[in-house]
C-alpha cells in the first residue's frame, strides 16, 4: 500500500499543475502582506472606525498574527478551488488519460488504488496548507512581529495576548486541514464518477460555490439547512479566535468560546470525508473501466 | 492446464450485447491470435480478462485461479497492452517502466530495465517525456510496460496500431521471441488477418460478440483454397455464366462484386473458364482481408 | 436706577468670583499635595470593560512627568484607553492655574464627606470644557471627577487611595466612558455564521465603558525620560 502511495505522490509531484497553487498562494499572500505593509496602517484605521470613536488603541495592532487572520479568512475560502483541482483530476484524469487501466491491471486491488489516490490527494492537501501556514503565518510573523492579537469582529472585538494566539493558530490550521479534506474527499467523488478532468473539477468548484453561498446568505429558509451544509462547518477555525468571559467581562486567557462547536464541525466534516471516500471506493470497485 | 479459461461469458452495456456466450482457451507457450473487426467485442472481451469489466454472466479462470478471487496474484504474471498507449505525459520512457516495474511487486533491476527499452527499440529515447512521442513510440512503449516485468502471460490489444511496416514487423517477431525463446503465453488482438496468421498458434475469431470460428492457424485458414474477386466488363454475365458452371459451388453470394472461394490449383482453370466466355476480364486478384475472410467462412457455414 | 441695580450686580459677581478662584483653599492643598510628584512609574493592572471588547488583565505600566505627560503602557501588547481619557489627570486638570474653581456643595461618597466643585478653564486652548471634582478635604484626596470634553465626550474617573495616598497617588483608578456603537460588515470581517448575541445584561450596560488600573507600586520622583512618552 505504502508503495502505490508513493507512486502517487511521486506522480502528483511530477504533474505542473501541482505547482500551480503552491504558487497562487504565494502570490496571494505576497500581494496581500505587501499591501499590508505599505498601506496597512489605513486598513486598519478603517476597520477601527468605530473603535476610534471611543478608544485609542495603543500598540502593534496590524502585526503578523491579525495578517495571518485577514490572510486565512481571504485565502481559506480560496484554497479549496485549488485543492479540487488535484483533487477532483485524480481518477477522472487517469480514467482521461487512459492510464486508470494500467493501474487496474497491476497487482492491486481498485480499494488499495482509491484510498491510496485519496491518501496521496490528502497529502498533497496538507502540505497546501502547511505551505499557507508557513507563508500566512510565519512570513508574516517575521515581516509585521508579534503582538497580542487584535480582532475585530462583527459584533465585538477580541484582544488575545499574543503568547495566547499562536496555539490558537496550530488548532485553527488542524481544523482547516479537516475542512480542506472535506474538499479533497468531494473532489474525489465526483473524481470517481467521471471519465474526464474538466467536469469534476467544475463539479466540485460549483458544489463548494454553491453551498458556500447558501451558508452564508442570511435568509431564514436556508438557516434551516445551514446546519447541515460542510460548508457552514468548514469556516469553523475561526472559532480558536474567540474567547471566554468571566461575569466581569474578564477575557479568561486560554480559553475558547465555543468548543462545543469545534468538535460538532469536526465531527461533521469527518463523517462527510468518511461518506465521501467510501461512496468513491464503491463506485471505483463496480465501475467498468471503459476509457 | 490451460493459462486462459474463459467459460461462456456475456457482457451487456444496458440493451446492447457486446460479448455473447464466448468460450475458449488459451495454451500455455502459445501465441494465441484473437481477430475481429473494430467493435467486433474484442476489447471487451480482453478488459474482462483483466478484470477491468466485470462479465454479465459467464466464469474465467487464468493460471487456473478465478480471476475475481485471485486477482491481485493473477496481475503479478501478467502485462497487457489495452488498445491505445496510453501514459503519463510528464514522465520519461525510463520513469515509466520504473514506476510500472514497481508496480509489479517483483524485484526489477536496473539492467532488466534497459533490456526492456532494448527490446522495444527505445533505448536511445529512454530519457525523453512520453508527450514528445510518436504514436508508435509511445506503442512500443506501451509495450515495454507489458513486459517489464518478465509476465508469464502476455495480452497485446491491437499492438501494431500505428506503427510504420517496420516497426510492425519488429514487434511480430518480438511476440515471436516472447514465445519461442522466453516461453510466454501471449493473446495477441488484431483486426488483421494478415498479421496475425503470421504469428499465431490458434485464432480464435468473433464477430458481433460472437465466435465465429476456432482453431489452429494452419487448418482454420485454409492454405488449398483461395478467396478470389473477379472483376469484369460485364459482371452480370459473368456470374450468371458461373452460376450454371462448374464453379456455382464456389461462387458466394454478395450484391457486389464477384467473390469465389476455390481450391488454388483451380484458379487457373477459372481464369481460363472466362475467358473462354469471351467476357473481358479486369481483372482476379487474390482477397486475405478478414472481411473477405468473415465471408469466406460465414458462406461456408451456410 | 438702573444704574444702581447694574452696579449692584456687578458687585456681587466682583464678590462672588473673588470667593471662587484658584486660592480655593481646598484645592490648593490638592494642588499642593501632586507637586510633590514630579515624575512617577507606576506599575498596574488594567482591565478594559466594554460590552463589545473581549480583553483580559493586562499588566500596565503608567509613565508621569511634569506638566502633563502622560503615558499608559501595556506589557508588550495593545492597549485600549478612553480616547482623550487619560491624558486629563488630576494633576493635568490642577496643574495650570487656568480654571475658575466654583464650590458646589458638598456629597456624601463612600461613606466619606466629600466637597463638590465644579472647574472651569479660563484658558479656551483646555481640551475640557468642564470638571466636577469631589475631593476629601481632611486628606486633600480627589475621589472622583467628571469631565467633559471638547472632542471626546465625558468621562467619569473615580479613585481608591492606599499607600502612595500622601502623594496624592491612587492605588486604583477607574475611567467611565461613553461608547459609541460598534457594528462591522459581515462582508469585511468575512463572518456569515450565527455569532453569538451580547448578553442582556451586557445590553443594558452597552453604552458605558470602564477601563479599571488598579497600581502595585510606585517609583516616584526617580526621574523618567522623555522618550517614555
Amino acid at each position: 500500500m505504502w508503495s502505490i502511495i508513493q507512486i502517487e505522490l511521486y506522480k502528483i509531484y511530477k504533474r505542473p499543475r501541482t505547482y500551480i497553487a503552491f504558487g497562487a498562494i504565494a502570490a496571494l499572500i505576497w500581494v496581500i502582506q505587501m499591501g499590508l505593509k505599505i498601506d496597512g496602517e489605513a486598513y486598519a484605521a478603517f476597520l477601527m472606525k468605530d473603535i476610534n470613536n471611543t478608544l485609542v488603541v495603543d500598540g502593534k495592532v496590524l502585526n503578523g498574527y491579525l495578517i495571518c487572520y485577514i490572510l486565512l479568512q481571504l485565502l481559506l475560502v480560496h484554497v479549496p478551488l485549488l485543492v479540487a483541482l488535484i483533487a477532483a483530476d485524480m481518477l477522472s484524469g487517469e480514467a482521461n488519460l487512459g492510464t486508470l487501466r494500467l493501474l487496474f491491471t497491476t497487482p492491486y486491488s481498485r480499494t488499495q488504488w482509491v484510498l491510496a489516490k485519496f491518501i496521496a490527494a490528502s497529502i498533497y492537501t496538507i502540505l497546501l496548507l502547511i505551505w499557507l501556514a508557513a507563508l500566512a503565518l510565519f512570513l508574516s510573523m517575521f515581516i509585521f512581529g508579534t503582538d497580542d492579537l487584535f480582532l475585530m469582529k462583527s459584533n465585538y472585538v477580541v484582544l488575545i495576548e499574543s503568547q495566547d494566539v499562536f496555539w490558537r493558530y496550530v488548532g485553527a490550521f488542524v481544523f482547516a486541514s479537516f475542512s480542506l479534506l472535506t474538499v479533497t474527499a468531494l473532489g474525489f467523488l465526483m473524481s470517481s464518477l467521471a471519465n474526464n478532468s474538466i467536469g469534476p473539477i467544475v463539479a466540485t468548484i460549483s458544489a463548494i460555490v454553491f453551498f458556500t453561498i447558501l451558508s452564508t446568505l442570511n435568509i431564514p429558509l436556508f438557516n434551516v439547512i445551514k446546519p447541515y451544509l460542510f460548508t457552514t462547518h468548514m469556516n469553523n477555525w475561526k472559532e480558536f479566535f474567540d474567547i471566554q468571559v468571566t461575569d466581569n467581562n474578564e477575557a479568561i486567557t486560554g480559553s475558547i468560546l465555543n468548543i462545543q462547536k469545534i468538535k460538532t464541525s469536526l465531527i461533521v466534516l469527518s463523517v462527510h470525508i468518511i461518506l465521501f471516500v467510501g461512496a468513491s471506493v464503491v463506485i471505483m470497485k463496480k465501475k467498468d473501466v471503459l476509457s | 492446464m490451460p493459462v486462459i479459461q474463459v467459460q461462456s461469458i456475456c457482457k451487456n452495456f444496458g440493451s446492447l450485447e457486446a460479448v455473447k456466450d464466448l468460450s475458449f482457451e488459451v495454451k500455455e507457450g502459445e501465441i494465441f491470435g484473437f481477430l475481429g473487426q473494430n467493435g467486433s467485442g474484442k476489447s471487451t472481451t480482453i478488459r474482462m480478462l483483466l478484470s477491468l469489466i466485470h462479465p454479465s454472466s459467464g466464469h474465467i479462470e487464468i493460471f487456473g485461479q478465478d480471476i475475481t478471487a485471485h486477482r491481485n496474484q493473477i496481475a503479478k504474471k501478467m502485462g497487457a497492452i489495452i488498445e491505445r498507449p496510453d501514459l503519463y505525459p510528464y514522465l520519461t520512457a525510463k520513469e515509466h517502466l520504473q514506476l510500472f516495474a514497481k508496480l509489479s511487486q517483483k524485484k526489477i533491476s536496473a539492467s532488466q530495465i534497459e533490456h526492456t527499452l532494448q527490446q522495444v527499440g527505445l533505448s536511445n529515447r529512454a530519457s525523453d517525456k512520453a508527450q514528445t512521442f510518436s504514436l508508435g513510440m509511445k506503442q512500443r512503449l506501451g509495450i515495454a510496460i507489458a513486459l517489464v516485468h518478465q509476465p508469464e502471460l502476455v495480452i497485446l490489444d491491437e499492438p501494431t496500431n500505428g506503427l510504420d511496416p517496420q516497426g510492425i514487423a519488429d514487434i511480430r517477431h518480438l511476440i515471436k521471441d516472447l514465445a519461442k525463446e522466453e516461453g510466454k503465453t501471449v493473446l495477441v488482438s488484431s483486426h488483421l488477418l494478415t498479421e496475425i496468421e503470421q504469428m499465431a498458434h490458434q485464432i480464435l475469431i468473433i464477430h458481433q460478440g460472437k465466435k465465429i470460428a476456432m482453431g489452429p492457424t494452419a487448418t482454420l485458414l485454409d492454405p488449398t483454397k483461395s478467396l478470389m474477386k473477379l472483376s469484369t466488363s460485364n459482371d452480370a454475365a459473368a456470374r450468371e455464366k458461373l452460376a450454371s458452371s462448374e464453379f456455382a459451388a464456389y461462387l458466394l453470394e454478395r450484391e457486389e462484386g464477384i467473390y469465389i472461394t476455390l481450391p488454388t490449383e483451380q484458379i487457373a482453370a477459372l481464369h481460363q473458364y472466362i475467358v473462354n466466355a469471351q467476357i473481358p476480364i479486369l481483372s482476379l486478384e487474390s482477397k486475405r482481408s478478414l472481411e473477405d475472410y468473415f465471408l469466406q467462412i460465414t458462406s461456408q457455414s451456410n | 436706577m438702573k444704574v444702581k441695580f447694574i452696579a449692584i450686580i456687578g458687585l456681587l459677581l466682583l464678590v462672588q468670583l473673588k470667593s471662587i478662584s484658584q486660592t480655593n483653599p481646598v484645592i490648593e492643598k490638592v494642588r499642593q499635595k501632586l507637586a510633590l510628584v514630579n515624575d512617577y512609574v507606576a506599575e498596574g493592572v488594567m482591565k478594559t470593560d466594554v460590552s463589545f471588547i473581549k480583553a483580559s488583565l493586562g499588566k500596565v505600566k503608567v509613565y508621569y512627568k511634569k506638566p502633563n505627560l502622560i503615558k499608559v503602557k501595556k506589557d508588550g501588547g495593545i492597549s485600549l484607553l478612553p480616547k482623550g481619557g487619560v491624558s486629563i489627570t488630576m494633576n493635568s486638570l490642577l496643574n495650570t492655574n487656568q480654571y475658575i474653581a466654583i464650590p458646589s456643595g458638598k456629597q456624601v461618597y463612600d461613606g466619606k464627606n466629600l466637597e463638590v466643585y465644579k472647574l472651569v478653564p479660563t484658558d479656551d486652548q483646555l481640551e475640557w470644557v468642564i470638571s466636577t471634582l469631589w475631593i476629601d478635604p481632611t486628606e486633600s484626596l480627589v475621589y472622583k471627577t467628571f469631565t467633559t470634553t471638547k472632542e471626546n465626550g465625558s468621562f467619569e474617573i473615580t479613585m481608591e487611595y492606599g499607600a502612595y495616598a500622601a502623594y496624592g497617588l491612587p492605588s486604583k483608578i477607574i475611567f467611565g466612558f461613553n461608547t459609541k456603537d460598534y457594528k462591522l460588515p459581515n462582508g469585511i470581517t468575512l463572518e456569515f455564521g450565527d455569532e453569538a448575541p451580547i448578553s442582556k445584561e451586557k445590553a443594558k450596560k452597552n453604552k458605558k465603558g470602564t477601563i479599571e488600573i488598579t497600581y502595585s507600586k510606585y517609583t516616584i520622583n526617580k526621574g523618567v525620560s522623555n522618550a517614555s512618552f
